[in-house]
């Protein structure tokens, strides 16, 4: 540290900037959400209310797609559990930087996304600001977007036929890229990779996200 | 209770304990020695694997689609050193024209 932070309250408006690329990606996928939960017969109040809580689009989406053909409780419930799971190893690497009482790291914690953890890192672990300042306008995003589909429908046609499912591979690998600064971090990435594509078509959604992320423990004994 | 707000409890409840667990648990002691070197690790091995499934995956299968023109042509924009907001919108467009045109 030789070089004197930013003030605060700026770094947190640079945490919202860092994600501004992807607001409207993030909205019209929440605006999708909304329309597909009120489809697979949630009320509006319930799809906002998972918007707001669980704040997690594939896990979402999975559950939604789940309830809505008719596949169960259970079954819904357990694939977002899965999907999310990933979430245990990401909060223990937050950890640091979150400040407080438990319940007051219990709610920053609920701000990390897989967007405003990777817009966050730096070379040794996670920028506080950054990430509380960009999860919250993902979060403020994502529920917005919620709200506008359950209320209006899909007002941006199809947001695959718009490319927007192309936008977040872009951005992981706009934010992966800088990572991969010795050999042990760029065969994490290739064996994380590797796992995740080998067990796409053999195991149910969430787990290849899940194994890939045992690809870390290259980095045991290392810095 | 129906069954959807019944789904909205439970994986709310679920997703904010996973969420919070670590930071709970761990308080404001320091991270211990042996785990640093893994979570340094997290962010390269977790990106890449998300990088692989949101291109590939879809409905549990590896589709290949629009998708991978998109991340292509992002990856010459990185290359170039765009910023992050010309690498999003060029794998938009490039995804969204590849399936135009198809």
């Amino acid at each position: 540290m030789t070089t004197e932070p930013a003030p605060k309250r700026h770094r947190y408006l640079d945490g919202a900037r860092a994600a501004a690329p992807l607001t409207i990606a993030v909205a019209a996928f929440g605006m999708s959400f909304g329309v597909l939960a009120r489809a697979a017969g949630m009320d509006r109040l319930a799809a906002v209310a998972m918007s707001a809580t669980t704040f997690a689009g594939s896990a979402q989406f999975a559950a939604a797609s789940i309830l809505g053909a008719g596949g169960g409780l259970a079954a819904a419930v357990a694939a977002a559990v899965l999907l999310n799971l990933r979430y245990g190893p990401i909060g223990l690497s937050v950890a640091p930087v979150l400040l407080g009482s438990r319940w007051r790291r219990l709610a920053e914690a609920q701000l990390v996304v897989d967007e405003s953890w990777a817009i966050a890192r730096r070379e040794h672990g996670v920028d506080r600001q950054l990430l509380l300042g960009a999860g919250l306008a993902l979060w403020g995003t994502w529920v917005a977007g919620t709200v506008v589909g359950v209320l209006a429908g899909n007002l941006v046609a199809d947001p695959e036929q718009l490319g927007l499912d192309a936008a977040f591979p872009a951005l992981f690998l706009a934010l992966v890229v800088p990572q991969l600064r010795t050999r042990s971090h760029l065969a994490a990435a290739l064996v994380g990779a590797g796992l995740a594509v080998a067990l796409v078509p053999v195991t149910g959604p969430g787990v290849p996200v899940i194994a890939a992320s045992l690809a870390c423990l290259i980095g045991v004994r290392r810095r | 209770m129906n069954a959807a707000w019944t789904a909205v409890l439970a994986i709310g409840l679920a997703t904010v304990l996973i969420k919070g667990a670590g930071p709970v648990v761990l308080g404001d002691r320091p991270l211990p020695g042996w785990l640093q070197g893994p979570l340094d690790h997290l962010a390269p091995a977790l990106l890449a694997a998300l990088v692989a499934t949101a291109v590939l995956e879809r409905e549990g299968r590896l589709v290949i689609d629009a998708r991978l023109v998109g991340l292509g042509l992002a990856g010459v924009a990185i290359a170039l050193r765009a910023p992050i907001l010309v690498v999003v919108v060029v794998a938009a467009v490039g995804a969204a024209l590849t399936r135009a045109l198809a």
